[in-house]
């Protein structure tokens, strides 16, 4: 009983963020109701007794993704109100799509012919059942080589995001630590042999 | 106990306010990028709740993958973006008409 008020509680602020997200005026705080919405997964995806994704949901994405998306955002000079118009005459375009997946997501959830039983409440596991044990037996034995291409993944991103972002600019004084020490005191200095003049 | 009908239906529910957001906001690349998360996030509730209710631990593997590639799309994406409004200061998605014909 407890688990099911705090799963209604959990569900409603997750839903509001989502639509408070959508609808913010100001980008930054789409970007934080976002990370509301990560939150309160974290919490359901508790109830359901997965923990280790909730902690990793926790700590990849409110962590690091969504600070990732605050720094941009924050960073970008946006005028927001010039992106918000078309909001309104999108409107019911949105709505209408948004009400057609809700009822045939629910329609084909709830079908009684699908022969998937929705009642069903899962086993429940006892104290000493650590979702992380279980996740990590099958992820480095069955599942090795995609955890290893999901890690080559992640640093294709890593390189491919530092080669977009970075750029030299013309002009900008900066040290060449290759042609400093390269340079020899023939290229440098000149000395000349003359006579010595008499002062005028 | 939460029931295998309740977990869907708000999946479904998050699914559908993010393809909302996806035609609302339109113009805005930053929040497009947001509300792709939004969608990776309601398809991942299916997953866990396929896997805990069906007592099947490698739908929480794939997860995992979603995780990985849903973090590896928004830091190039954004990292796109940054580029993007370098060039043209804006990041108004009808601006983005340079190979138009």
């Amino acid at each position: 009983m407890l688990v099911e008020i705090l799963f209604y509680i959990f569900s409603t602020i997750l839903v509001c963020a989502a639509l408070g997200m959508i609808v913010a005026r100001n980008t930054v705080y789409s970007a934080l109701s976002l990370v509301l919405c990560f939150v309160t997964s974290a919490a359901i995806w508790l109830l359901v007794q997965a923990e280790f994704l909730a902690i990793i949901l926790v700590l990849v994405y409110v962590g690091a993704v969504m600070v990732l998306f605050l720094f941009v955002v924050m960073m970008l000079d946006v005028n927001v109100e010039e992106l918000r118009e078309g909001f309104v005459r999108y409107k019911w375009l949105g709505l209408v799509t948004a009400a057609a997946v809700i009822v045939e997501i629910v329609g084909v959830v709830w079908a009684r012919s699908l022969g998937v039983d929705i009642s069903k409440v899962p086993v429940p596991v006892g104290a000493d059942f650590s979702n992380t044990r279980e996740l990590g037996l099958v992820l480095y034995t069955k599942y090795a080589y995609p955890f290893e291409l999901a890690a080559v993944l992640l640093l294709v991103a890593i390189v491919a995001a530092i080669a977009l972002t970075m750029r030299r600019r013309p002009g900008l004084k900066v040290q060449d630590i290759n042609r400093q020490v390269a340079t020899r005191a023939q290229d440098r200095l000149r000395i000349i042999k003359m006579d010595a003049e008499k002062r005028p | 106990m939460i029931t295998l009908g309740q977990m869907l239906t708000l999946s479904g529910v998050l699914f559908a306010l993010a393809v909302a957001g996806i035609f609302l906001n339109r113009k805005n690349v930053i929040l497009l990028l947001m509300c792709v998360e939004l969608l990776l996030l309601a398809a991942n509730f299916n997953f866990i709740a396929f896997s805990r209710f069906l007592g099947d631990i490698n739908g929480q593997v794939f997860v995992f993958f979603v995780l990985t590639v849903a973090a590896a799309e928004s830091a190039i994406g954004l990292a796109i973006l940054v580029v993007l409004f370098r060039e043209r200061r804006s990041i108004n998605v009808q601006d983005m008409n340079t190979l138009k014909g």
